[in-house]
């Protein structure tokens, strides 16, 4: 029998794929069943929210923060402000901070909530996404009533917050998390162990630590790769440092070990609402200056600023030349770094861990392409 | 310790460029920051921030680009994962011929963000493996966040 003539095929994945959960091209070329290659395309959802920044007032870019990652918008609401509070150099009131941390925390977990739903239904587990999003919902339920919005909350502010607690709200956070405890526990029991995710994810998509920190990445891809960098840890904000918690961390570099740090971090997150809940003290939510929204104006500088979002880190880089509206916002956006990512990873990869790759990487359209 | 860290990078440059080779040096809240012209920006210096045992800059955090209307600036946010430190580098570049060097050769993660500032304000980057327009479509017209960009309202359809 004279031999086969074989020849690789272009293959479009996207814009409009289940597992993107958003619109993302990734251009394939494979050989088989063997990726050659794969080039993200992006910027369907591109809005210009960095060029609408120079438009507006300083506080009136908050609501456009929510947009970015909008599964996670209290960490874009807070980094963004702090930049600003850094440029100001004003003290947040102690509530606020601590107000600020309970509904990160929160926000965490519903996020990760929503990947390990989402993520299972991707690799063919229908059940798990509907427990997922039930709990999710109690959170959501939770910083509803704090913020007025399930999920583009636009709650924190320049200076502190817009809301108080409502009476009984912080009682009912510490209902909440009790309930998430045993849950999280019952969905790690329930899909962990189980053989087929197992052989899905052991020794897949493995990332070496050399590399998660030369492509930048960051997050829960480089903590599961053994690169044991946390913004809340190694350059504590807020006030992180008031609280007892760990970063997981796993050697392996595979899809499995991403899987087992985000499972972690929602203890970890549920350690710190506990404290914080605790600790909190009566006062002021917002500083004076705070309130008068026309006045703010910083002086002329530049600050860098990040914060651990859910999916790794967030930055904004503010410029300001003394004017009410900001010169310049950068938005340092960690899902749009971390998906440069697949055009290293998925060479060589056959294409039936394609989904199972991407979608470890928790990537939020809105977020990539701002 | 920043201060310290600062004197450093200032005498390594100074070593490997001659004297002047930085516009200006001081500290931006508490962190190092240099000012370059984009001349000195070169391969030789993007490897001494990374290899370098004291600086050991492995880590590229963020990269930024700016219109100041008379010129252009790049600036590129460093971490050290292993020494725990940060460095701000901004390049200064002309608005008429805007070029600094990718530093896409020596961390991958310049790869995405030099591509974004290229794509939103047409800074050029000599040495980027694949150096095209990322979130705009490729038949775009101008570069939004240039200060004189003039929003065509009629061709989004906003008018």
């Amino acid at each position: 029998m004279s031999e086969l003539k074989t020849e690789t095929m272009t293959l479009n994945m996207g814009p409009q794929h289940p597992s993107t959960h958003g619109v993302f091209r990734l251009q394939l070329k494979v050989d088989g069943e063997t990726i050659k290659e794969a080039i993200p395309v992006m910027g369907y959802l591109h809005r210009g929210s960095e060029k609408l920044a120079e438009r507006f007032l300083y506080s009136q870019f908050i609501p456009y923060t929510d947009r970015l990652d909008y599964l996670n918008a209290m960490t874009n609401n807070y980094v963004y402000c702090s930049a600003i509070e850094e440029l100001l150099e004003w003290e947040v009131p102690e509530r606020a901070e601590y107000l600020r941390v309970i509904t990160m925390e929160l926000n965490r977990i519903a996020s990760h909530l929503v990947w390990w739903g989402t993520y299972l239904l991707d690799i063919g587990a229908m059940s798990p996404f509907l427990y997922a999003f039930r709990d999710r919902e109690t959170i959501l339920d939770r910083l509803n009533e704090i913020s007025g919005a399930r999920m583009t909350f636009n709650y924190h502010r320049i200076g502190g917050v817009k809301w108080d607690a409502p009476e009984g709200w912080i009682e009912k956070v510490q209902e909440t998390v009790k309930e998430l405890h045993t849950n999280i526990q019952e969905f790690d029991v329930l899909v962990t162990g189980n053989e087929i995710f197992q052989a899905r994810t052991i020794g897949v998509g493995i990332l070496s630590k050399e590399k998660v920190i030369n492509w930048g990445l960051s997050g829960p891809i480089a903590r599961g790769s053994g690169v044991a960098i946390d913004v809340r840890k190694t350059e504590p904000y807020s006030i992180y440092d008031r609280f007892d918690f760990d970063i997981p961390t796993r050697e392996e570099g595979d899809v499995f070990a991403r899987y087992k740090v985000r499972i972690a971090e929602m203890f970890e997150s549920l350690k710190i609402i506990e404290q914080a809940c605790e600790q909190i003290p009566e006062g002021d939510i917002i500083t004076k200056k705070g309130k008068r929204l026309m006045m703010i104006k910083p002086p002329a500088g530049e600050v860098y600023r990040r914060a651990e979002a859910s999916k790794g880190e967030i930055g904004v880089y503010a410029i300001s030349n003394g004017k009410n509206k900001p010169y310049r916002i950068k938005l340092r956006r960690p899902s749009f770094v971390n998906v440069s990512i697949l055009q290293d990873l998925l060479v060589g990869e056959s294409i039936q861990n394609l989904v199972a790759i991407f979608g470890s990487l928790d990537v939020v359209l809105g977020e990539v392409d701002a | 310790m920043s201060q310290e860290l600062l004197d450093l990078i200032v005498e390594k440059f100074n070593t490997l460029h001659g004297e002047e080779s930085i516009v200006e040096s001081k500290l931006n809240f508490g962190k190092p920051m240099v000012i370059l012209g984009t001349e000195k920006w070169d391969l030789a210096t993007a490897k001494l921030l990374h290899d370098d045992e004291q600086l050991q800059f492995d880590f590229l955090t963020c990269v930024t680009g700016v219109d100041y209307e008379e010129h252009m600036e790049v600036i590129y946010n460093f971490y050290s994962t292993t020494l725990d430190q940060y460095l701000y580098v901004k390049v200064n570049t002309s608005r008429e011929e805007p070029t600094v060097m990718s530093a896409e050769p020596i961390w991958k993660s310049a790869d995405y963000m030099e591509r974004e500032t290229f794509d939103l304000l047409g800074i050029d980057f000599p040495g980027h493996w694949r150096l095209k327009r990322i979130l705009l479509e490729d038949d775009w017209e101008g570069y939004p966040l240039r200060k004189d960009y003039i929003t065509d309202k009629k061709a989004l359809g906003l008018d």
